[in-house]
């Protein structure tokens, strides 16, 4: 797939992966369901494992809500070390009971045939209502077959649903590790241009790259053009690759933003590779003091 | 507050969600039914469900507004033998999925053998699911549909107090509600029913049972029939309480049946709030001053 020329292979999840991280979520879901859910639960898995039966499947994501309830997942410290030992990056703050039982149904229907697999996550995702649509992309980075998912990642970005979107987007470590670059970028602009927030997305900083800060620098403009505000978080994704041209932009949003958006500009003139950014922090020193002391990154922009 | 329990959201505009958020419109409950044009293959079939409890669910909450379901096969689109098998398979694996309040909207269209079938296995499917039942009822020789239909439901064990008869006029309403079932009355301009006639539905029976929407679609009809039957039923001496009923409550409490619409659904939505916008069930909390913006994206 020439999506993939530019990203190192990933591992293979094989079987044995499959089985660990139903444990493990069959464990999460132990500690927090009462017996009759859990009897529903076993249930579920047994008619899904056994006959390959599609509609069951579709019925036991479809009831996982108001079978399991959607409180928070909430995991203590020593199952998030677990977790992440498993999936490097996995990031369930967010995650919700029923959500994780969609994830563990999903999971057990895996026999080993990777397209078969691929195929009826695909199903899930054209069928599935928001809520299942939601847990399936957040559980893409459980899944095996990573790479045959592309195509779902793909559909979950250009969803027309915010929290579709940002279901990939968001606290997943999946993009990072799979998408190519212009998918990556085609990510990050339509983040944007959907007013949602680049502080969530995972990888972020190390994957800037110098295309991106061009497609953000046309976006910046094109909303000045407009007499439109532009998110100060745009440039966190120019900063590196701000030489001559993009310098410019930087130094007027430095010296005639609200406080937000200086901030904003400092941080990005702090990163780029050109002798005038010393000069422009220079006029700023308590704000400049503050970023090297690391008192001020872009998690402190409200 | 009020619900407009048969709404075809899929054909309607924004103009029409911002009309109907401002009008007071809190929840809306859309059937699935026949488009514009007959559907001939499962595939479309299958994508329009899930639109209809996919992005119309969010479309409406970019407006404040609450959106559920009600699914299965309608009467003319049981006509095309092949399609209603392959739609009959996939309905259990959608029906049972949130937001969905009943199955529906089903019954006569032209009162053809097929469409009696797959109306008795569909009813069927309602009982196996626990799920309450909207009836369209035919346009056309109404009064025999109506009764024909009323007369199947029983023979398939599904109780009246779980379905609501639709499309109801002065011709029906009296056996509608001597057998048990809910009323609902779809308030059109100038046909069918009118809200001056609704009425005096309400002031000859009563408020019980009685359920008024707009079933708004591709054709001529207004969005904002609920709100302005309210209106005028209360400029014409009607009660507080039983506009209320006819108007929300009744709605609430026949579909509340399935467990999946609930009043705290938007009494207790909050404004969207980033944090929250990942926990489970608040996900699709619209905005109090709903972002156009968003909505056109």
């Amino acid at each position: 797939m020439s999506q993939q020329a530019d990203r190192p292979l990933s591992p293979p999840v094989t079987r044995e992966d499959v089985e660990h991280r139903i444990a493990l979520i069959g464990a999460w879901l132990a500690r927090r369901i009462g017996a009759e859910q859990q009897q529903w639960l076993r249930d579920q898995l047994d008619r899904i494992g056994g006959e390959g039966n599609k509609t069951a499947l579709a019925m036991a994501i479809g009831l996982a809500p108001r079978r399991l309830g959607s409180a928070l997942l909430a995991l203590d410290a020593s199952e998030a070390e677990a977790a992440g030992g498993q999936v490097p990056g996995l990031d369930t703050r967010d995650w919700t009971v029923d959500q994780v039982g969609r994830i563990l149904f999903l999971l057990a229907s895996f026999d080993g045939d990777e397209a078969a697999f691929v195929q009826r996550l695909e199903t899930v995702q054209r069928d599935g209502e928001l809520g299942e649509q939601i847990a399936l992309l957040r559980g893409l980075a459980l899944f095996p077959a990573p790479v045959g998912l592309m195509g779902i990642a793909g559909e979950g970005i250009r969803s027309a649903m915010q929290p579709v979107f940002e279901a990939v987007a968001h606290r997943n470590p999946y993009p990072a590790a799979h998408f190519s670059e212009p998918m990556w970028n085609q990510m990050v602009v339509k983040t944007l241009f959907i007013d949602s927030t680049l502080g969530p997305i995972q990888g972020l900083d190390e994957r800037r790259n110098a295309d991106l800060a061009r497609m953000l620098v046309d976006y910046a403009h094109e909303r000045w053009a407009a007499s439109r505000s532009v998110s100060p978080e745009l440039w966190r994704c120019v900063g590196p690759f701000a030489a001559n041209d993009y310098f410019a932009d930087l130094l007027r949003v430095f010296r005639s933003g609200n406080a937000i958006e200086r901030k904003a500009a400092a941080l990005a003139i702090s990163e780029c590779p050109t002798p005038q950014a010393l000069t422009a922090l220079e006029t700023a020193p308590t704000l400049w003091r503050d970023i090297r002391a690391g008192r001020v990154g872009w998690d402190d922009l409200q | 507050m009020y619900i407009d329990p048969h709404a075809h959201m899929i054909s309607r505009t924004t103009d029409d969600y911002e009309a109907m958020a401002k009008a007071g419109i809190v929840a809306v409950i859309e059937p699935a039914f026949w488009i514009g044009q007959a559907r001939t293959n499962v595939g479309s079939y299958r994508d329009y469900l899930a639109h209809i409890l996919g992005f119309e669910r969010f479309r409406a909450s970019q407006f404040g507004m609450q959106h559920y379901c009600c699914i299965g096969l309608n009467s003319k689109e049981a006509n095309n033998e092949e399609l209603a098998e392959a739609v009959m398979e996939i309905l259990p694996g959608f029906a049972t999925k949130d937001h969905v309040v009943a199955i529906g909207e089903i019954g006569f269209d032209e009162q053809t053998v097929l469409e009696d079938k797959y109306f008795r296995l569909q009813l069927d499917l309602a009982r196996e699911l626990d799920l309450p039942v909207m009836i369209h009822t035919p346009h056309r020789d109404k009064k025999r549909g109506a009764s024909r239909s009323m007369d199947i439901i029983v023979e398939h064990g599904v109780k009246p107090e779980r379905v609501v008869i639709d499309h109801v006029n002065e011709e029906t309403v009296q056996e509608v509600l001597d057998r048990g079932f809910w009323a609902g009355f779809s308030i059109y301009p100038h046909s069918k029913m009118t809200a001056p006639r609704m009425l005096e539905i309400v002031r000859t029976y009563g408020a019980e049972r009685l359920i008024v929407d707009s079933a708004c679609d591709w054709g001529v009809s207004d969005p904002l029939s609920v709100p302005k039957t309210a209106m005028l039923l209360t400029e014409s001496g009607v009660s507080a309480e039983d506009v209320r009923r006819v108007t929300y409550a009744n709605a609430l409490a026949i579909y509340g049946q399935s467990g999946q619409m609930r009043e705290e659904d938007w009494t207790k939505a909050a404004p969207v709030d980033q944090r929250e916008k990942y926990a489970g069930n608040t996900i699709l909390r619209g905005g109090q001053s709903p972002r156009v913006e968003d909505a056109r994206n």
